[in-house]
């Protein structure tokens, strides 16, 4: 490629960079702002980030949110797993392909139709709309990436190992313990990552299944702003963001990790 | 593979495929055969291919999602190529990513305010003597905000299908004297169309279902299929022509995964995948 042309794909993604980042700068800039609206900065304040730290419903509606994104990535995480287990151990491969279908059939149907057959489900089995309903939805559509992100580790494991252990006298539950669960432990925390930022960041199917009650984040966002600008819940982006910020991180660790362990087996 | 759990373990998982895969798809079939009364019917198929207002607002629907695709494409086609030739590429990568680990709800927000009259962009035209004009609210900043958030989501299977190519191929087209056009059109485009096809898929389907966008920037001005449904369910409680639009919605999304290869090859790694 010739230099000059080089130069103006840089540009070109430069530009992509400016409009994938300026909306959250303009966002979180603003949080910072003496003012009440989200134009013409009006000198630098921490006093929404003070109102949004004493806004007790908004500290309520944050602590719901991440007990329903935990409890819904620990059982995802344990259904997952076993269910990852399972396509594993089944031998027929048309049956296999099947489950599989099955499986992804919640990883790429609209979000509209997850909640409003949800809610038709929830409603069939008179379960209350409320935290319930949305921890169950949250578990139900987590699995399947949690599924997706052990399978491959499971499919890593070599037989000679199960075979060895067995042979060496290791029960069942021993060689799940012992050899199964540690080789897929990377796989197993993805998952959970993965189903844990699923659940923070689901609007759609909360908004279907939550009734009147209670209040995502998501949700409480979405109320506010219809309503209108307030400074308060750019406060609260910057907050998230930063906590992005550190999930982004995490993950990545997580991957390097998982890679440099690829390494080391592919190195000896 | 031998068996080394016990059958028990399984039962949850077999019970999740039973309670919330199948049963949920099954129970949005057999809603949409009921009126609002409750009575069977098949009266909801029968108004919805009947009435020009539900096949218009179908048409919108798709055509808006096309156009979002489209401007999507558009963009992100050329920056996954620049990305490929880039240093650091894993890092920059990263960067890509980032944004969509930014609350959806709070993207959309930020957008209520950088259009507003009294907004950041009209604020900027000011300075050139322009007047304020009315952006929110128009079809231009739906599909500018909805292609906005599905960038990422189409630039990285793309740059994963690019990721794959063969260089020496590029390289023996240009070679044998083809123009860089030629070599784009000839060799990388139609090599690469993998994870376009992937790309397209991952931005098609959401964007026929988005229903919070078309409030919050839209203004209610389109109606997207997503949008019809979530009124049907929530505001004017007709669950059976909620179901039957969402039976449509079903099989536009199979369709599609028909038409881009029933299994997206490039699957987005890292990035969240909630419209």
């Amino acid at each position: 490629m010739s230099k000059s042309k080089f130069k103006w794909g840089h540009l070109y993604l430069i530009l992509v960079f400016v409009v994938l980042y300026l909306p959250i700068a303009y966002l979180v800039g603003f949080s910072f702002s003496d003012g009440e609206r989200m134009s013409h900065f009006k000198g630098f304040t921490f006093r929404h980030y003070g109102e949004l730290f004493n806004d007790p419903r908004m500290i309520q509606i944050v602590l719901d949110t991440l007990l329903v994104a935990l409890l819904a990535a620990l059982f995802a995480t344990i259904i997952g797993t076993f269910g990852a287990m399972a396509i594993n151990n089944t031998r027929k491969a048309g049956v296999r392909n099947s489950i599989l279908s099955l499986n992804n059939i919640l990883m790429v149907s609209p979000d509209v139709i997850i909640g409003a057959s949800f809610l038709i489900f929830f409603t069939a089995l008179n379960v209350p709309l409320g935290f319930l309903s949305v921890v169950l939805s949250h578990i139900a559509f987590s699995i399947p990436i949690v599924v997706l992100m052990v399978l491959p580790k499971l499919k890593e494991l070599p037989g000679s190992m199960l075979d060895a252990a067995q042979d060496l006298g290791a029960t069942n539950s021993q060689v799940l313990r012992d050899v199964v669960l540690p080789f897929i432990t990377p796989g197993i925390l993805s998952g959970f990552f993965m189903a844990f930022t699923y659940s923070l960041d689901d609007f759609a199917v909360t908004f279907f299944v939550t009734g009147n009650g209670f209040q995502t984040l998501s949700v409480e966002i979405y109320a506010r702003a219809r309503q209108g600008i307030s400074l308060e819940i750019n406060a609260l982006s910057g907050v998230m963001f930063l906590f992005a910020l550190l999930l982004v991180i995490g993950y990545y660790f997580i991957q390097q990790a998982q890679t440099s362990r690829k390494h080391k087996k592919g190195g000896r | 593979m031998r068996k080394n759990v016990n059958a028990a373990f399984y039962v949850p998982y077999v019970l999740w495929l039973g309670l919330f895969v199948i049963a949920p798809m099954l129970l949005i079939f057999y809603q949409s055969f009921f009126d609002i009364n409750h009575h069977f019917t098949l009266a909801n198929y029968a108004t919805y291919f009947q009435s020009g207002t539900y096949l218009t607002m179908t048409f919108n629907s798709v055509w808006y999602a096309f156009v979002i695709t489209v401007v999507t494409l558009l963009i992100s086609y050329p920056a996954a190529l620049i990305l490929h030739y880039m240093k650091h590429k894993q890092l920059w990568l990263l960067l890509i990513i980032l944004p969509t680990w930014v609350n959806l709800l709070l993207k959309a927000y930020a957008f209520i305010g950088i259009f507003g009259k009294d907004g950041g962009i009209n604020n900027f035209l000011g300075f050139f003597g322009a007047a304020p004009m009315q952006l929110l609210f128009t079809d231009a900043a739906f599909i500018f905000v909805a292609a906005y958030i599905e960038i990422p989501f189409m630039i990285l299977p793309i740059f994963n299908g690019i990721e794959e190519l063969d260089e020496n191929l590029v390289n023996a087209s240009q070679d044998l004297g083809a123009s860089s056009w030629q070599t784009f059109t000839k060799v990388t485009l139609p090599l690469t169309m993998s994870g376009v096809k992937s790309g397209v898929q991952a931005v098609f389907i959401p964007s026929l279902s988005l229903f919070m966008l078309t409030r919050l920037i839209g203004g209610n001005r389109v109606i997207t299929l997503g949008t019809a449904i979530e009124e049907h369910f929530l505001t004017t409680m007709n669950w059976g022509m909620g179901s039957t639009i969402g039976v449509v919605l079903i099989v536009a999304m199979v369709i599609i995964m028909f038409l881009t290869g029933e299994r997206a090859k490039h699957r987005v790694k890292g990035g969240r995948r909630h419209v």
